[in-house]
This record gives structure tokens, C-alpha cells and sequence, in this order.
């Protein structure tokens, strides 16, 4: 309801015109989204065993105790100029936590974070101040990431004028330059964040991320609060900017035809750890962790209906552990039909697979399996 | 939180949904139902003239996005809406009995009773400061009468009924005790504990991952089977229309625009906003290579609806249709000749030639 009333307040006065705003150019919407760099990646961003420990009080007995929740418990990768790294995973397995620390939004307990040959992982907010301008985050939730009270002009403005990226008078020209770029009307300006609808406020959030120019971005669900058919307008936008700009992207999301699309590099995130990383043709042709496997086969499939053959399902039963206290050896143990005594022992490493050594996996007994996702042969 | 131990489950080929039965009895029955809101900005149209029918075991999925009405339209059937700041017209029979119009009293007897409701935040819905065997027990002492002990006991049932592992240690624990999906298995339980004829969910899986989520759906098929509700499902998520629904309505800015089988709705839309919708979802195996392809522009404004059809300033195919006809006059919602049962709501000449040529080939 509340889009209605909106929508109503932009479109009073003037004819409606929202289409020829909202689409994309033509001419670069055919090109592939995707360009196979190959191996020779120039590395942004490095990160090694990164924790993030979240002190909690449990009150029982007569001395509270603290515990401590093992949001993110040792997580390393690592990012290339121009790549998108998708963060997958259920709820509570640390993929926002791992997007908050790389903005460093979150101070993490220990580990490295390394950009462009600079640990920040442990800055102070002080000497953080330069660096932010390269590392950016886009919210999920489109009403609570803008300040109600700002306009848009002080909304993306602000980041300009913090970082003194262009002098005081040429802040406004430039603001309207990142609405044209976003696929907004340069004229709304001075326009609030409630006289836009959900997709255009997401516009507005990325317009601001991009006003500083950034080599990184942290998208952290950028569209899940959004309606279908605007995800896809959404989507698209980021996919322009990515191969205009050449931004790298960290695509925290759990829908996973959207991460397939959007992004080259695949890490899946199960209570804290990356359990596989690797292309997006490892991790969803030739998933070898039994997680990445089951999450594959649950995502439902249209193409069912389209008489496909339903692939296989795989049932996990039950949630994911507590993070307070995570299983001991491998974590995915108690809900993997793989598990054996050596699981509970030994925490599997992330071994290569044998034949593609960026294609890692942490699991005592890796597995190719493939087809857990219908195939799409529709009559 | 892991009771069970995972089992390897996968049943490859299996039919999801069984066959329909033609002759199954009509549990809910909606004929031109509107509902209208008067605000200060005017009145606006949430939902315009919506038909549509359930039977018995079987499930209708409406989907559509936010604002066209479909949350608006299964609140009229559950009485939620106020009835001074709404107005509802038309006619609601639940099992032959008409509810517009009915007293909130009357309401009040069929709610739990004859019709329930699950919700898409099982957190908000569910009473935080009391225990879940206690919620599910208040539901089922409300419309029987027996003694405390036995609606404990009739709660415990439900909840194992479920799938919740361990259900009398858990029936005596609160809300914010329950994980996501557990509190949604308990909505499930709250919702079916006195058998209902009807159950509305309302994106009753939105909120959870797709583990659970592909759990959840499970569940509610088996419980289908074994109590044999008729089931509304409101959802945005068509992937999740393919895995449970028999029938379909598409609905856009409080019109239905689009009726027929799952596999009718899903396989051959007719209807140029189905097109879009389903095109504008990337699939685990389409061509990565090529950009999405969104509806352009919004959804309109409630308050300003388009004299013509609602959908036409965002449909890429208006132009097809000889003259203005698209902006200046509402196609009707009609039978597509030959298929019974099939409508849609578009003044194209041939819809099902251009779906084949130019829509599904982009589809895969």
C-alpha cells in the first residue's frame, strides 16, 4: 500500500514516464555480463582467517556467564579488480557478518583483511577514514538505510562532501550525474525518501555507495526486499555499473539463481565457515560439499511444471546448530548423511579439488554430484 | 537445536502434486469481491471484482506483487478487515455460508474452526509471553468443549503432527525458543488444530531459507494429503507456485488478470504480465551470460488506476492490439476459447503464438 501512495505523490503534475527511465541502454544490455579473466587476477582484497566473536551473557545460575558466538570462526578469501564473490549460505552462518567486517562496519576479533597491501583489519576509525572511500556497502532493507529527513541531494551528497570529492559547488551536478547514472530523474533531487517506490530507494542506496567511487562494494541482499519484477531492473542496474565501472562486487544473497547470475566466484558459508568456494560452474555443475548439494536440490524449480524431470531431493532435517556452541570436528556433521567417527575428530581443511585447485572443499569425503538442479529441457 | 540427523531423502521422479479430482467439494467460493479503503487521497480500489473457487484437498496459489491485492482479498474471507474503515462487496461463501456481511461474532466462530490463517512472520504472530502447547490449546479450547489436560494433550499431537522433534518438552517453551522453521511448524500446528476446511497462508515460506523452506512445503503437501484442506497459498514466488499448486490466479493492481491450472498458468501464460514475471527470474540453469529482462516502470498507483487495462503503461506488447484499445478500454477477464476453466484479462488478438515465438524461447 504504502508503494501506492508514493508512487501517486511522484506522479501528480506530470504524465507518467517511468520507462524510458528504467531501462538500461540497449546497446550494452546484450553484451555478456560475464568476462572470463582467466587466471591472471589482480588481487583488491585478501582475507585470512578472519574471526568475528560476539560476546553473549547467558543468565543462569547466580554469576552470569559470557559466551561467545562464533558468528564468522576463520574465513579467508580473497577478491580480484572487477570480480563478484557470492556469499551463500542459511541464516546465521556469518555471511552479512563477513560483509560488515570487510566494510569494517564490525571490528573483528582476529585475523587480516588486506587491501591493496594494507592490513585493516585493525585501523582505527581515524586512519579507516581513507579507506572507506573505497570499500562500500549497499543495505538490504531500502526504508531503513536512508535517513527519512534527508533528501535525496543530501542523502548521496553527503559522501561527496566528507570525502572531498568534487568542490561545494559542483556537489549538486554530480549527485544528478549518479541519479542519471542510477536510472533516476536528475530532477528529483530534492525529493525525500518516501516519494519512491522500494526499487528507486535501492537506487538511491547504490547511487550513494558509487558517489565515492569505490573499487569494492558490498552488496548485502540488495534485492531481496524488492518485488520480482523489480529485482530484475535492480539486478541489471548492477551488472551495468560492473562492467561500466569495473567495481568489484561481494554479493551476500540467498537466492540462488540470483547469485548464478550475478556473480563469477561462489563461497558457501555454513555456521561460520567457508565450506566450498569456487566458479560458478563448480559450485552449481559440480558441487562436491554435501551443504552446497542439499542447498542446490531444496531451491524450488518452475521448471517442474514446465514438465521437466524433478531432480533429486536431498532433505536436510532439522536448523543449523547453535553458533555458541558449534558441533565439534567438521560442523556440518550432525545434519550431513555423509558424516562418520572421523568427521566429529577432525575438522576437515579446504583441500583443492583434484582437478581444479581454485576449486576448494572442506569435507572429509568430497563427492561430485551433478543434475541436482532439473533440467531445463521444456517442451 | 538438531534433534534429528540428516537422512539422504532424495526420491528422484516423483510426482509432486497428486492428480485432481474434478469432483471434489467447493470449500470457498468467492464471486466479484471488492474491497474498498477511503482515505484522505480518495477511495481506494484494493481489490476490484476477484472470483475465484477452492475445493476440497486442493490448493490455489494468488499470486502478484505488493499492492495488487492478494493479502487484501483472503483478509475479507478471514473478516480481519475493519469494518468501518473498509468497504467489501460481493460475495464470500465459505462451505455455503455467506460471509460478507456477517458479524464479527459469526467471524469469530469460524475462525480456527472453519478457516485459518498462517502467517508469513511466524515472530509477530505468535504470542511472545506465552508458551506454544498453551497458544495451540487456547485455539482448540475455544471451539471445543473439553477439559484442559486434553487440549494439552491434543497440542503435544499436533506439534509431533508437524514434525517438531521432542514436542512435549517443547510444547512448554515460549516463541523466542523456537528457531525460524520450528516456529513456523508451530503456526502449522496452531493453524490446523481444529481441522479446518480452509487454510490461508499468507508467503508462509518468504521468511525462511530454502532448506527449510523445501521442509516446510513438504510438510504442508503431507498434511493436505492427510487432512484434505483446501489450502490458499499467497506468494511472489512462482518457483514456489510450481511445487505445491494446483491452480493458479495472477492477480495485478486488485484484478484477477490471469486464471487457470498451475500447469496451464506456469507452462503457457496468456497474459502478458505472467510473461514478465516469469522471465524476470533467473533460473539455476539459464544462460548466465545475458542480462535479466524486468517488467519496466512500476506497479500504479491504487488511486489512479489507468482508464484501459492496469497493466498496459508497462506492457511491452500494447501495441499489437489494433488502435488505443489498451489505453482507453479494460479488457474483460474471459474464457480462452476451448480451454474451460482458463481466463485471462488481455485484449491480444493471439496471446498463446506470441508467448511460443517471442517469450518462451528467452524462457530457458
Amino acid at each position: 500500500m504504502t508503494d501506492n501512495t508514493t508512487d501517486a505523490a511522484s506522479d501528480t503534475g506530470a504524465p507518467r514516464q517511468p520507462d524510458s527511465a528504467f531501462t538500461l541502454d540497449k546497446d550494452t544490455a546484450t553484451e555478456p555480463v560475464v568476462h572470463d579473466s582467466g587466471r591472471d587476477r589482480e588481487i583488491l582484497l585478501t582475507v585470512t582467517d578472519l574471526v568475528k566473536h560476539f560476546p553473549v551473557k547467558e543468565y543462569t545460575g547466580l554469576f552470569p556467564k559470557t559466551l561467545q558466538t562464533r558468528a564468522v570462526d576463520g574465513v579467508s578469501f580473497d577478491l580480484a579488480k572487477s570480480e563478484t564473490l557470492g556469499l551463500v549460505g542459511e541464516s546465521g552462518c556469518g555471511k552479512t557478518t563477513t560483509g560488515r567486517l570487510v566494510t569494517r562496519l564490525l571490528d573483528p576479533t582476529s585475523g587480516s583483511i588486506e587491501f591493496e597491501g594494507h592490513d585493516i583489519a585493525h585501523l582505527k576509525e581515524k586512519q579507516l577514514r581513507p579507506m572507506r572511500r573505497d570499500i562500500q556497502m549497499i543495505f538490504q532493507d531500502p526504508y531503513g538505510s536512508l535517513n527519512p529527513r534527508f533528501t535525496v541531494q543530501q542523502i548521496i551528497g553527503a559522501p561527496l562532501e566528507i570525502h572531498d570529492m568534487v568542490p561545494k559547488k559542483q556537489v549538486k551536478a554530480r549527485v544528478q550525474e549518479l541519479l542519471e547514472l542510477v536510472g533516476l530523474n536528475p530532477e528529483h533531487v530534492n525529493r525525500y525518501p518516501n516519494e519512491f517506490s522500494g526499487g528507486q530507494r535501492q537506487r538511491i542506496g547504490i547511487a550513494r555507495a558509487l558517489a565515492v567511487e569505490p573499487k569494492i562494494v558490498v552488496a548485502d541482499e540488495p534485492v531481496s526486499a524488492l518485488d520480482v519484477s523489480i529485482q530484475a531492473q535492480v539486478m541489471n542496474l548492477m551488472s551495468k555499473l560492473r562492467r561500466e565501472l569495473g567495481i568489484a562486487f561481494i554479493f551476500i544473497a540467498h537466492d540462488l539463481g540470483i547469485v548464478r547470475h550475478f556473480c563469477d566466484r561462489i563461497a558457501v558459508m555454513y555456521l561460520g565457515k567457508m565450506v566450498e568456494v569456487g566458479d560458478r560452474e563448480d559450485i552449481y555443475e559440480k558441487p562436491q560439499h554435501p551443504y552446497t548439494q542439499a542447498l542446490l536440490s531444496a531451491a524450488p524449480d518452475l521448471n517442474v511444471v514446465r514438465g521437466a524431470v524433478p531432480n533429486e531431493r536431498i532433505r536436510l532435517i532439522g536448523d543449523v546448530p547453535s553458533p555458541i556452541d558449534p558441533p565439534s570436528g567438521c560442523r556440518f556433521r550432525t545434519r550431513c548423511w555423509k558424516a562418520q567417527e572421523i568427521c566429529a575428530a577432525e575438522e576437515p581443511p579446504l583441500d583443492p579439488a583434484k582437478d581444479k585447485p581454485e576449486h576448494v572443499i572442506a569435507c572429509h569425503f568430497p563427492e561430485v554430484k551433478t543434475d541436482l538442479v532439473a533440467d531445463s529441457d521444456a517442451s | 537445536m538438531t534433534e534429528t540427523l540428516a537422512t539422504p531423502a532424495g526420491e528422484p521422479g516423483t510426482q509432486r502434486r497428486p492428480p485432481l479430482d474434478p469432483n471434489a467439494p467447493v470449500v470457498l467460493s468467492v464471486e466479484d469481491l471488492k474491497v474498498q479503503f477511503p482515505t484522505e487521497d480518495g477511495l481506494v480500489n484494493a481489490v476490484n471484482g476477484v472470483s475465484y473457487q477452492v475445493k476440497a484437498g486442493q490448493t490455489l496459489a494468488i499470486v502478484g506483487e505488493s499492492g495488487s491485492g492478494k493479502s487484501v482479498s483472503s483478509m475479507a474471507v478471514m473478516g480481519l478487515h475493519d469494518p468501518k474503515r473498509s468497504r467489501i462487496s460481493g460475495s464470500i461463501k465459505l462451505d455455503g455460508d455467506e460471509l460478507v456481511g456477517a458479524s464479527q461474532s459469526h467471524f469469530r466462530k469460524l475462525r480456527s474452526n472453519t478457516v485459518a490463517m498462517i502467517f508469513q512472520d511466524p515472530q509477530s504472530s505468535l504470542h511472545p509471553f506465552k508458551k506454544i502447547g498453551a497458544q495451540i490449546a487456547e485455539a482448540y479450547l475455544a471451539h471445543h468443549k473439553v477439559s484442559r489436560s486434553v487440549a494439552a494433550k491434543r497440542a503435544v499431537e499436533m506439534l509431533d503432527r508437524v514434525g517438531v522433534p521432542n514436542p512435549a518438552r517443547r510444547a512448554k517453551q515460549y516463541p523466542f525458543e523456537f528457531s525460524g522453521g520450528m516456529r513456523q511448524r508451530a503456526m502449522i500446528a496452531l493453524g490446523l488444530v481444529n481441522d479446518p476446511k480452509l487454510l490461508i497462508a499468507d508467503e508462509p515460506t518468504t521468511a525462511l531459507d530454502v532448506t527449510v523452506q523445501a521442509q516446510i512445503l513438504d510438510l504442508m503437501n503431507d498434511l493436505q494429503r492427510e487432512f484434505g484442506s483446501a489450502i490458499i497459498m499467497i506468494t511472489h514466488d512462482l518457483a514456489v507456485v510450481a511445487e505445491v499448486a494446483d491452480h493458479v490466479l495472477v492477480m495485478y493492481a486488485g484484478r484477477s488478470v490471469e486464471k487457470g491450472t498451475a500447469q496451464e498458468v506456469l507452462a503457457s501464460p496468456r497474459m502478458p504480465y505472467t510473461w514478465g514475471l516469469l522471465s524476470s527470474v533467473p533460473s539455476l540453469t539459464a544462460d548466465v551470460g545475458s542480462d535479466l529482462k524486468p517488467i519496466p516502470g512500476n506497479p500504479p498507483s491504487m488511486l489512479h488506476l489507468p482508464p484501459g487495462c492496469s497493466f498496459e503503461p508497462r506492457c511491452p506488447y500494447s501495441d499489437r492490439v489494433p488502435g488505443d484499445r489498451c489505453k482507453t478500454e479494460m479488457p474483460e477477464f474471459l474464457e480462452v476459447p476451448g480451454e474451460p476453466g482458463r481466463l485471462t484479462r488481455c485484449h491480444l488478438a493471439d496471446p498463446a503464438a506470441i508467448f511460443a515465438d517471442e517469450v518462451a524461447p528467452n524462457l530457458e
